[in-house]
């Protein structure tokens, strides 16, 4: 096994770090902030020889993901980068290449959608696409961006699953901070991701085949049960990868990660960059003697239930971090928590907090502040506001 | 016409297939071909939206099972060779 | 093979309406091609009537997505070939309606020629939105009368003239842009071979009357299309490297016919009075003399 080489590099590099050594052969991008530097990266990677691809500098987003289905359909490992509107854009196309089983790989600056116009970090512009199909993985830090990058390939390429990823890092709290990161040398990674050939078939002179079907009232819905299926099974396969990956490169990564929850009353659940902020909350509250754990979500769809219920199905509370907002109902992490209980005799009192919208910081006291609402909750027995924002300015609200 | 099997993402592997489907059916007028008339001049074919029109050796004939009678074929023909009559069902 | 035994690429069975100008546009284009062509279709009539699974219509490779992204997808799939040394000799065709290509394709349409991908562009042109039941385009011409552009008291249908697309394709300076019609076979042959030879994108708007919009007979179909270019309605030109300039007009009808001719045969010109016949006619004569006829 090659040796891993120490980079300090923002989390944008990480990715497209990610993607180069995954070897893809076709980029179709657009600038956005706060993922432009992924494709900027790659461009440079390509000018300088050091990656053998075509980079399709295309005029839109939606046009990104319709190269990338082309691409895709011709047998080509692709992928492309993108945020907030530009995923938005292409919000139809993502519903077609998860339909017709292309495993692209997104990278993604998760930043807020307009309006206001925000391009700070938020999960809106992800969670807005839950339904289309892919598979998406958040990242805690550049080092999970850049190996999240390399296991969205190797998942979505999987024979079993043939369905396309998106990896999350958040806009600007990690897109652009400077992080230390472990880069697997490349022969291990050509180990560890073999060639692209896909398995269901492409388009070729030789051997001529329809993609994108009309799907009548006869067939459409067997259709999508086949594609849901696929997705259904998705998460044995996400572990057994995990762990070879581990096995391979050291580093452990699963569905749901939790982290002193062995003994706790109350967890919190959080994705993406805030965990860390998360984590360190917990340390203290637990040197205080609260018992607090805490579960960090690195695999959103398919949404871990199982792993959630293992982990959260014995405790009182359950504090869930959202960073975006369904209005009308609250946070979707909450509501697929909720859901993850539905039908359990025994479930946790859940609140939902909404935090860090627009790039707005998430500090420790917020995290303590979720934790010491959700303690009286399960002390009084009752969920008096299931849905709180945390850490609004009470000065400027009219 | 029966079910089948789906197949992944609905890609078709059968290049094709729609001849499967006879659109035969759609039919009210039928084509009928003089081949003494016909010069074969194959215009007729060229324009035949269905590709429901076969050369023969010195004419062409019509493929029923596919011919819509649209009627091009008769308005086309520069000889007068083809004349669309009632469909008799 | 012989001539006569070569297969048919768009396969018998499709659905389209009975006489429809899109089916001998698709067979002459695709039969000229050959099988050594991947597609790319848009959402539209010619993807419902060929891809309803679980049959197809198609003999060669084919890959629908949506509406507005047949150029992008093509872009795509050119790019990957080219990247994977897999291009060869292979035909890159990205098939779209004139919504397709007029009005929602026209972005993803403009960035393939501009980042000049070796794709052919066909836009099957029959004036309307057809497959949602009739709808006016920016294809449309003046005086159709649509489900969105209706005649009525106070309205002539449709009341703007039809967006000259060949012309803004080919100002994007690519090697070759035509216009052809399916009335005139050959001329639409040779375009084909054109616009594959060409080292670049090409695009080649097809003019193919539609039964069902324009409410004419099914037999009218060819005569129509014919109609249309012996007025002058629709001229028949190509212009290679963006020269639209000193385009070259391929068919000059020896005697231009009174469009009274074209739009009589069909209904959605019903409504037209003698008055807005001649103002088409003027319009139609103007054009025609700028093509140099």
């Amino acid at each position: 096994m090659g040796e891993q080489k120490g980079l300090t590099i923002q989390g944008n590099m990480a990715t497209a770090l990610g993607a180069k050594l995954s070897r893809p052969d076709v980029i179709p991008a657009y600038p956005i902030t706060p993922s432009t530097l992924f494709p900027e990266k790659i461009s440079e990677y390509i000018a300088d020889g050091e990656l053998d691809a075509s980079m399709i500098r295309v005029e839109s987003e939606h046009s990104a993901m319709s190269a990338c289905i082309g691409a895709s359909a011709v047998g080509a490992r692709t992928c492309t980068a993108s945020a907030s509107q530009g995923i938005a854009l292409m919000h139809e196309m993502l519903f077609i290449a998860a339909g017709m089983r292309l495993p692209i790989v997104m990278a993604v600056g998760n930043r807020a959608m307009s309006a206001p116009i925000n391009i700070w970090a938020d999960h809106q512009d992800t969670m807005a696409s839950r339904d289309s199909g892919w598979m998406q993985f958040y990242a805690e830090k550049n080092q999970e961006g850049l190996d999240l990058m390399i296991l969205a390939f190797r998942i979505a390429e999987d024979e079993r699953v043939l369905l396309p990823a998106m990896v999350g890092i958040d806009g600007f709290v990690l897109t652009h901070t400077v992080e230390g990161v472990q880069a697997p040398a490349q022969e291990d990674v050509d180990e560890f991701l073999p060639p692209y050939d896909p398995p269901h078939g492409k388009l070729d002179p030789e051997e001529p085949m329809t993609f994108g079907s009309l799907g009548t009232p006869e067939y459409y819905q067997e259709l999508k049960y086949d594609q849901t299926k696929a997705m259904d099974n998705t998460p044995e396969i996400i572990d057994e990868i995990f762990d070879e990956f581990e096995e391979k490169f050291g580093r452990n990564y699963n569905r749901i990660t939790p982290y002193r929850c062995e003994d706790a009353d109350i967890i919190l659940l959080t994705m993406g960059s805030m965990t860390g902020t998360a984590r360190a909350a917990v340390d203290e509250m637990r040197e205080e003697g609260e018992k607090v754990g805490l579960a960090k979500l690195t695999v959103f769809r398919p949404f871990p239930s199982d792993l959630l219920k293992e982990i959260a199905g014995d405790v009182h509370g359950l504090a869930v971090v959202d960073r975006n907002i369904s209005p009308g109902f609250g946070g979707a992490v909450f509501a697929e928590c909720a859901g993850a209980f539905i039908n359990e005799k025994k479930s946790p009192l859940m609140k939902n907090f909404i935090v860090g919208l627009g790039g707005r910081e998430i500090f420790k006291k917020n995290f303590r502040e979720m934790y010491e609402k959700t303690k009286k909750a399960v002390e009084t027995g009752k969920v008096e506001k299931p849905v709180e924002w945390i850490n609004m300015d009470e000065d400027v609200m009219r | 016409m029966s079910k089948v099997k789906i197949t992944i993402a609905g890609i078709n592997k059968k290049p094709g297939s729609s001849k499967e489907y006879k659109t035969g059916g759609w039919r009210t007028m039928k084509p009928e071909v003089d081949v003494e008339k016909c010069i074969r001049c194959l215009q007729c074919f060229d324009y035949c939206p269905d590709g429901a029109i076969k050369k023969t050796e010195d004419a062409i004939e019509f493929d029923l099972d596919y011919c819509k009678g649209c009627g091009i074929c008769e308005r086309e023909c520069p000889v007068e060779a083809i004349v669309m009559k009632v469909e008799e069902k | 093979m012989s001539e006569d035994e070569k297969k048919e690429l768009l396969a018998s069975g499709h659905r389209m309406c009975a006489g429809c100008g899109e089916g001998t546009a698709m067979r002459t284009i695709l039969n000229e091609a050959g099988p050594n062509s991947i597609a790319t279709v848009a959402t539209g009539c010619l993807e419902v009537t060929t891809t309803a699974f679980p049959q197809t219509a198609w003999e060669i490779p084919l890959i629908h997505a949506a509406f507005e992204n047949a150029a992008s997808v093509a872009a795509g799939i050119e790019s990957a070939l080219k990247q994977m040394d897999k291009k060869g000799e292979t035909n890159i065709l990205s098939f779209a309606g004139d919504g397709g290509t007029f009005d929602i394709g026209f972005q993803a349409l403009s960035g393939m020629f501009e980042r000049k991908h070796n794709v052919t562009h066909i836009c099957l042109d029959n004036e309307a939105y057809m497959n949602t039941g009739i709808q006016r385009c920016s294809s449309t011409p003046y005086g159709a009368s649509t489900t969105t552009s209706p005649k009525g008291k106070y309205s002539i249908g449709e009341d703007r003239p039809k967006k000259p697309i060949a012309r803004i394709a080919s100002a994007h300076d690519i090697p070759y842009a035509a216009t052809a019609c399916i009335g005139y076979i050959n001329d639409l042959k040779k375009k084909v071979n054109k616009a594959l030879e060409a080292d670049g994108p090409a695009f080649l708007h097809v003019f193919a009357p539609c039964p069902t919009g324009w409410r004419h007979g099914s037999s009218d179909t060819i005569e129509l299309a014919k109609l249309a270019v012996e007025t002058g309605v629709f001229v028949l030109w190509e212009a290679e490297d963006g020269n639209i300039c000193d385009l070259n007009v391929t068919y000059k009808p020896k005697e231009r016919k009174p469009v009274e001719e074209y739009l009589k045969k069909q209904r959605r010109f019903a409504h037209l009075t003698e008055e807005h016949i001649e103002k088409i006619q003027k319009e139609v004569d103007e054009k025609c003399e700028e093509y140099g006829f």
